[in-house]
């Protein structure tokens, strides 16, 4: 698989706040966009890929909208995950000639839409998780806020380090026009935020946006044909090893040590390749383990190495440029946006916020209660 | 399909009339929580119901924030049961900020649910 497709355009659309668009009109303004960037039209599109938490038979009603008779059809729902999770039957769909040209894309209204808190009671009564959801647990903080006092106790890890993960990526989201929260923060306001779940604050805690994202996806072939330079995927792998936060063997030790060793080996690459990174910062305790299980450092010392600005603009390792889902957008499931950095990045395009001569970078998926994880690493032409 | 119902449902009844069970596989002898259908340590199809000693500990907890007109703060944690299996559940009869990660706790029977006390 490493270096067949490559993506060919990304599109945003709707991020902050978009009232009055519905969840599938936001993915398509994003779809336009990509469609845009890559000098296409839908009607070059001929694989559709989705996720939602709230659209039944997602896939159908995408291509519907678009007017679209895709020959592939895609809409794996893997929480948050998904989107680089889409990587990975979408390259196999191509490799394998099913179709040529593969829309990924992604909308959500969460932040200004109507039934949000209607929605979450139906969710519950059609799925009611009878082992967790007796001891009203505020999910999805609660059981990250379990695997936080987990770390806490068996590492020494401090509410400080929690912290410096959230000014990392507000310092990083100053950068971003196009972030949703560039005030500034400091470690005391995030310590002295309103507590959710201890001993995670509010700012420990994603944004809550509305938002849209695509990209498209072609056999490398083809991936000087579009206007911008295209980012070639090295690697993809997948992995979970629980669903619930209560199946969760070790709450230190995510299944990104599995997606991320594997994706290494199919991109022959480790971590010292990786010029910037893109987690996915549900939480603060996320980038954290994440640092830790993809090989950035040690089990343990995620705290201490995110401390003294590694990770922030000017640190060591770039990690979350736009801002991460911490400052920047998170509209419910923000693994597209993580795949729309890499790519920003590795084609030069991110202004401020730029890393110098970025070659090879890493977008990380997070699904559920860091349930489902999926690695991908992406490099420029030179790369192959 | 042998049984009268999944076992889902003969846990939650056997909870209903006073009995904190588990399954026990009778292949690896391993304990097993949730109830399955199936083994997840060794895919064996034969699951027994097993008393539980009730006895665990404090694997992980937090304090869910709530306004107090709304019924106030509350504790969510994960117990370690002695059997060598992890459910969710909270400690009761201290403050939820007082549970501690390590706390040795008990278990009893509350409105059909299992929750605990410390030891």
């Amino acid at each position: 698989m490493r270096g067949s497709v490559a993506i060919a355009g990304v599109g945003l659309a709707g991020c902050g706040e978009a009232p009055g668009w519905s969840e599938m009109e936001i993915a398509a303004a994003a779809a336009q966009n990509a469609l845009a960037d890559a000098g296409l039209s839908a009607r070059d599109v001929d694989g559709v890929v989705i996720a939602s938490t709230n659209i039944f038979m997602s896939g159908l009603a995408l291509a519907e909208h678009l007017g679209i008779r895709p020959k592939f059809t895609e809409s794996s729902m893997i929480g948050g995950s998904s989107f680089v999770g889409h990587l990975i039957p979408a390259a196999l769909a191509l490799n394998a000639g099913l179709c040529d040209t593969v829309l990924v894309a992604y909308g959500s209204n969460q932040r200004t839409g109507t039934g949000r808190a209607e929605a979450g009671r139906h969710k519950m009564a059609l799925d009611p998780q009878p082992f967790e959801h007796p001891y009203k647990p505020f999910n999805p903080p609660s059981s990250y806020a379990l695997a936080a006092a987990r770390h806490m106790h068996q590492y020494g890890t401090t509410r400080e380090q929690l912290a410096e993960v959230a000014v990392a990526a507000r310092r990083w989201a100053q950068l971003n026009p196009e972030a949703y929260a560039r005030e500034p923060l400091s470690v005391q306001e995030v310590l002295g935020s309103r507590m959710v779940s201890d001993p995670l604050t509010v700012r420990d805690c994603c944004l809550v946006t509305d938002g849209g994202g695509a990209y498209l996806l072609t056999r490398a072939e083809r991936a000087g044909d579009f206007p911008r330079p295209a980012a070639y995927l090295l690697g993809a792998a997948s992995a979970h090893w629980h669903r619930q936060i209560s199946s969760m063997p070790d709450l230190t030790l995510t299944a990104a040590t599995e997606s991320g060793a594997r994706a290494y080996a199919m991109a022959g690459l480790g971590p010292r390749d990786v010029d910037l990174l893109a987690l996915y910062d549900a939480f603060t305790i996320n980038t954290l383990l994440f640092l830790e299980d993809l090989g950035f450092c040690a089990k343990g010392e995620g705290g201490a190495f995110v401390s003294g600005g590694r990770i922030a603009p000017g640190g060591s390792l770039p990690v979350n440029t736009n801002g991460g889902g911490l400052s920047c957008v998170h509209p419910g499931m923000y693994g597209i946006f993580l795949v729309i950095e890499a790519v920003r990045q590795l084609r030069g395009e991110a202004g401020a916020r730029q890393v110098p001569g970025a070659q090879v970078a890493l977008a990380h998926g997070n699904g559920g209660v860091l349930s489902s994880q999926i690695t991908a690493l992406f490099g420029t032409r030179d790369t192959l | 399909m042998s049984p009268p119902s999944g076992p889902e449902k003969q846990y939650f009844e056997r909870l209903a009339a006073g009995r904190f069970e588990l399954q026990k596989c009778a292949a690896c002898a391993r304990h097993v929580f949730y109830p399955r259908v199936l083994c997840p340590h060794c895919g064996g199809g034969q699951l027994d119901w097993v008393a539980a000693s009730g006895r665990g500990t404090v694997y992980s907890t937090t304090v869910v924030r709530r306004k107090p007109a709304d019924g106030g703060d509350y504790n969510v944690c994960l117990v370690d049961l002695a059997e060598g299996v992890r459910m969710m559940s909270r400690v009761s009869g201290i403050p939820p900020a007082e549970v501690r990660i390590g706390m040795a706790v008990k278990a009893r029977i509350a409105e059909g649910l299992v929750e605990f006390t410390p030891a």
